[in-house]
């Protein structure tokens, strides 16, 4: 967090001296902000950990947004052609994550990403119940959602 | 070349909305139907935002739509959650190809109690949480 801010106010400072104040300016200040923190990292102890966080955020993000198209365009196939592939269910999947907001963000995602929707956490919060539409192949359906749980929750730890 | 770009963008994130109402009208029950709803149409909010920003390629109306799409990424998930849990439990009944529910059994109406089902075994060798109630 402290990593963050710093970023921030460097990439502030670098509009204001440079008195150019555009939006593109602040994304260069971001970036020559960002790798300053990467170089006095090792001297910094506030810092620790944030240089390698900021790459898995972008790899998350990407990998995501696969997520999201591929499993968007099976749904839409689904849906437009007349015989029902899909073969929907409720699962239950145990959870990785422990405190409330962790379970909160692996169920958003996972809600997000078409196919699976998260109805409910038990109430000793060790497992997530969701509805899949396509379970004709579970294993890999378990696979899938416990590699995006354990990207999810390497973002926080 | 942004022009083909922007057409696109707006073109599919139209289709992907056309595809969500579609799956409102085709699916069988409501769960399915919720699948369709929130991820098609948000994706297709994303799409068409995407187009707006690069036609405007201003620093408030680019900030503005990645805040469109910040929010639509924060919600639609939580409503769609909220609805189908509602009407798992008031008993909306679920398509006859359904293969399987692990969540019926249990799940106890009276009492609203949700077991996780790893009750038995697993609770003898389980270490305590930090955010287990005392």
């Amino acid at each position: 967090m402290t990593g963050a801010i710093w970023n921030l106010l460097l990439a502030l400072a670098w509009v204001i001296l440079g008195g150019e104040f555009t939006g593109i300016n602040l994304v260069v200040g971001l970036i020559f902000g960002y790798v300053t923190l990467v170089l006095i990292e090792p001297q910094v102890p506030a810092l620790k950990g944030y240089p390698g966080r900021i790459p898995r955020i972008l790899m998350f993000i990407g990998f995501f947004i696969k997520e999201l198209i591929l499993a968007n365009l099976r749904v839409a196939f689904d849906i437009l052609t007349p015989p029902w592939h899909m073969q929907p269910g409720v699962i239950a999947m145990p959870l990785k994550a422990e405190t409330e907001l962790e379970i909160t963000m692996v169920a958003n995602l996972i809600s997000l990403t078409p196919g699976t929707l998260s109805l409910d956490v038990s109430d000793d919060k060790r497992v997530l119940y969701i509805h899949a539409m396509f379970l004709d192949n579970e294993e890999e359906l378990r696979q899938s959602l416990q590699e995006m749980e354990s990207r999810a929750l390497a973002l926080f730890r | 070349m942004i022009e083909v770009i922007k057409g696109t963008l707006i073109i599919v994130g139209a289709l992907f909305m056309l595809l969500a109402s579609l799956g409102i009208l085709r699916l069988p029950d409501l769960l399915t139907r919720m699948h369709a709803t929130t991820k098609a149409a948000a994706l297709g909010v994303i799409l068409v935002m995407l187009a707006v920003a690069m036609h405007f390629a201003e620093v408030g109306v680019v900030a503005r739509a990645f805040a469109i799409i910040t929010f639509i990424l924060m919600t639609a998930p939580v409503a769609a959650h909220v609805i189908g849990r509602a009407g798992y439990f008031v008993g909306s009944k679920l398509w006859s190809g359904t293969v399987k529910d692990e969540l019926k059994p249990n799940y106890d109406p009276l009492t609203h109690e949700l077991k996780s089902g790893l009750e038995t075994e697993a609770n003898a060798a389980r270490q305590p949480k930090h955010t287990d109630k005392p």
